[in-house]
């Protein structure tokens, strides 16, 4: 009764994790701009990982593969957030302009 | 050479935590490999560059179940503005970074870009320049309580301002 449930909730875990990785790439072709895309690839970015990685960490149990996959978590959390602010600067850096109002935009250009 | 202690009993707990080996032969390489990435961060002058008690402490931890809770919620609101993109409203917001030291500042402008609505794109001084995709989530950042955190991690106290 223990395992089923188990599973249950891993498989529950695993899906959503799946169906907010898709919603994170309808994301990415729905939205106006670059910089909005960023947005919607953090969803992919972040939540999607955190349960997949919990849904995979039920299926392992208390083994030294849990361990691997929080591992995995950590150094994906403390990357993509990296990745996304050089992408951000860069993006800027090309003068790429913002979406969505003018004050936006000369707000970004004093800044520079 | 406290900070070189440190690092090698972290390596080591992670070498052995990853390959589980216990034959001779794999536990010497695993010595060389601690030994030798040691000795590089030396050489680099990393060792103990961007050490703060704050990150060592129990708070740290407790921070961390904070922003994954928060992250789960902004997923959620990004989640809703791609299903009807119609909520969306990208706006550029300035917000202070008051933390003291450098390392919780990054750590601030980190947990910003990580929690889905807001992007940090430059960190200036202790001003810092945020990428918001909703009205809410642009509210949300001013009203700090991000902040507040974060410098609740770093000094242990200033929490005094969360709702």
């Amino acid at each position: 009764m223990f395992e089923i449930t188990l599973n249950a909730l891993s498989a529950i875990l695993l899906v959503t994790g799946g169906v907010f990785a898709l919603i994170g790439g309808l994301g990415l072709i729905r939205f106006p701009d670059f910089y909005t895309r960023l947005h919607a690839g953090g969803v992919t970015d972040t939540l999607s990982p955190l349960l997949i990685v919990a849904g995979l960490i039920l299926q392992s149990g208390g083994t030294i593969l849990s361990l691997k996959l929080l591992l995995i978590l950590l150094f994906l959390l403390f990357t993509t957030p990296t990745a996304s602010h050089a992408l951000a600067r860069a993006a800027m850096a090309a003068g790429l302009r913002f979406w969505g109002g003018e004050r936006a935009s000369t707000d970004s250009e004093d800044r520079r | 050479m406290r900070h070189i202690i440190s690092l090698c009993f972290l390596l080591a707990g992670l070498w052995l935590a990853l390959s589980g080996h216990t034959k001779p032969l794999l536990l010497g390489l695993g010595v060389v490999s601690v030994a030798l990435v040691t000795w590089l961060s030396h050489r680099m002058d990393v060792l103990g560059a961007e050490h703060d008690p704050a990150l060592f402490s129990w708070r740290l931890p407790v921070y961390w179940g904070w922003l994954a809770w928060q992250m789960v919620l902004a997923n959620l609101e990004v989640a809703a503005c791609v299903i009807r993109p119609s909520r969306l409203s990208p706006q550029i917001v300035e917000v202070a970074a008051p933390q003291r030291t450098e390392i919780i500042r990054v750590t601030y402008a980190n947990s910003i870009t990580l929690t889905p609505g807001t992007v940090a794109l430059i960190l200036d001084g202790d001003r810092l320049t945020v990428h918001a995709l909703t009205q809410n989530s642009a509210d949300g950042l001013r009203e700090g309580t991000m902040e507040h955190w974060t410098r609740w991690l770093e000094t242990g106290q200033g929490r005094t301002a969360e709702p």
